[in-house]
């Protein structure tokens, strides 16, 4: 099958006054349609530095991106990304803050009104879109920034700690709601997390990042035998845990090297 | 139903608030009275202090001092001066915001220009725009520009990092990024300029109209001096304080109106 993304031999130095700075050293994956994909590693490592350069956000100092074998450069409209915030305008009404992007793309147009609209129903806001963000719970936010994303109809999503703000429990419930989502609408997924658990429950594959510069250390495949696997009953699975202890034990001796 | 500790805490709550009022007030009458009686009992010179029945005389003899066309002179000048301070300084914020290069170079003669006291260049604005009410609004608009400049452009600096990283994952441009994330997110920074402005645009037309005029209460106060009206200075001063009051209140509801239009609530 062909890739959907391909990151081929990026690196990428800093200047900064006191000197140079090398953040990323030779990255190279492949990413299949569909696929989730965890990053983790050290912090300060540059993992969101990588989905920085993905997304187009910074530029790189060499190598190139793919998607659906085309080069790309700056901003691709492919790709969605989610920050550590829900990142809601709390002056606009949730309706409004679902369009945004749509709004700054300058393409809201009926059928795209009709998309958000129906992915509003699908996912019960429909009845919140006149309201505030700031009268929705933290997991409902996340619901709705997920939906201004998903309404430019991108392929990949990158999310860069995106959960790591809410408290425990509604992480574990909101990990769960856009892992459904994102399954839901075919979407391939990158993900960057310091939270090793996070990773394995949400991955198909796991990518041990080393130290800085930091380059693809070690890349896990996570299988679970449970059928309709999600990312809370797999937690359960005896595997879980063997998972968990090997990259626990593989980013602690990067740490106290 | 409301509990029993529910109402008492109402009733204790009420009864502290009415307190306040009471003693604010008992505090102004006293002041008066007692500034009235030892003026009566010439205890005090009443030629030099005035008196409160002096005071409301002239004020009640609003004619005979054109005393309405005074304060309209004033009124009209801070305004005008208020307006034209917080406009301009807003919009040289949004340009210093957009060039990161003009606002380092601008830096350094702000900072300057920011501890300067502004009555200093009262000579020279009056040389340079004229003796009149020009003048006194230049004044105004110097006193209040810097400082409108200075807190905008950090309340425009200050704007989450996030909000914007996110607008640029939609490919947002930097006028969408003014427009729709910094201006709005700003809506308090704003506010805030509005009522420090509307105290500074006041002490810029008073000490105008200190150097420059025919009329406005800064002139009374003046003029009132100088010919030893005291009652006039004392008159002026109170009505000048009212004034102040209005200004501020109606930026206040200002305010009001645009937290409970929902948006912001």
């Amino acid at each position: 099958m062909k890739p959907i993304l391909e990151v081929k031999n990026i690196s990428k130095t800093y200047q900064t006054p006191k000197g140079e700075i090398q953040a990323l050293q030779n990255i190279n994956f492949r990413m299949k349609e569909g696929e989730f994909v965890s990053l983790i590693g050290p912090s300060g490592c540059g993992k969101s530095t990588l989905l920085s350069i993905i997304s187009g956000l910074e530029e790189k100092t060499m190598g190139e991106i793919y998607i659906q074998e085309k080069k790309v450069e700056g901003i691709s409209p492919e790709i969605g990304y989610m920050l550590q915030k829900d990142c809601l305008l709390e002056w606009r009404t949730i309706w409004s803050n679902v369009m945004l992007g749509l709004e700054l793309k300058g393409i809201r147009t009926k059928e795209s009104k009709a998309y958000v609209e129906s992915l509003l129903h699908k996912y019960h806001l429909y009845e919140f879109k006149d309201k505030y963000p700031q009268e929705l719970s933290g997991g409902m936010r996340q619901r709705v920034a997920l939906i201004r994303t998903l309404a430019i109809k991108p392929k990949i999503l990158l999310l860069d700690e995106a959960f790591s703000a809410l408290d425990y429990q509604t992480r574990i419930m909101v990990t769960e709601d856009i892992y459904h989502i994102l399954r839901k609408e075919h979407i391939t997924a990158l993900i960057v997390t310091h939270d090793i658990s996070e990773a394995i429950s949400m991955s198909d594959r796991v990518f041990v990042l080393s130290k800085r510069p930091a380059t693809i250390k070690d890349i896990h495949k996570i299988e679970f035998e449970t059928k309709e696997r999600n990312p809370l009953n797999c937690r359960e699975s005896p595997k879980f845990s063997q998972y968990f202890n090997t990259l626990w034990k593989e980013l602690g001796v990067d740490e106290n090297k | 139903m409301k509990t029993n500790e529910r109402k008492l805490y109402l009733q204790k709550r009420r009864r502290t608030k009415l307190l306040v009022a009471i003693t604010q007030i008992f505090i102004l009458v006293a002041f008066l009275g007692i500034w009235e009686w030892m003026a009566n009992k010439e205890m005090i010179d009443s030629f030099i202090t005035s008196q409160p029945s002096r005071i409301w005389a002239t004020l009640t003899n609003l004619g005979a001092n054109d005393l309405v066309k005074h304060i309209q002179v004033t009124a009209y000048e801070t305004i005008v001066g208020f307006l034209l301070g917080t406009l301009l300084g807003i919009i040289i914020a949004i340009i210093l915001w957009w060039s990161d290069f003009l606002a380092k170079v601008a830096d350094p003669y702000l900072v300057v220009l920011n501890s300067l006291p502004k009555v200093a260049l009262g000579p020279i604005i009056i040389i340079w725009v004229g003796a009149g009410t020009q003048a006194i609004i230049v004044m105004a608009v110097a006193i209040s520009l810097i400082v409108t400049i200075l807190e905008n452009l950090n309340g425009f600096l200050k704007t989450d990092e996030n909000l914007i990283k996110m607008a640029k994952t939609f490919k947002a441009s930097k006028l969408q990024i003014l427009t729709k994330i910094i201006l709005p997110a700003n809506i308090s920074t704003f506010i805030n300029s509005l009522k420090v402005n509307i105290g500074l645009s006041l002490v810029g037309v008073i000490s105008g109209e200190f150097l420059v005029s025919k009329a406005g209460l800064g002139y009374l106060i003046v003029y009132g001096g100088q010919v030893f009206k005291l009652d006039l200075v004392m008159t002026s001063v109170i009505i000048l304080g009212v004034l102040a009051g209005i200004m501020y209140g109606a930026v206040v509801l200002l305010e009001k109106v645009i937290l409970n239009s929902k948006k912001f609530r």
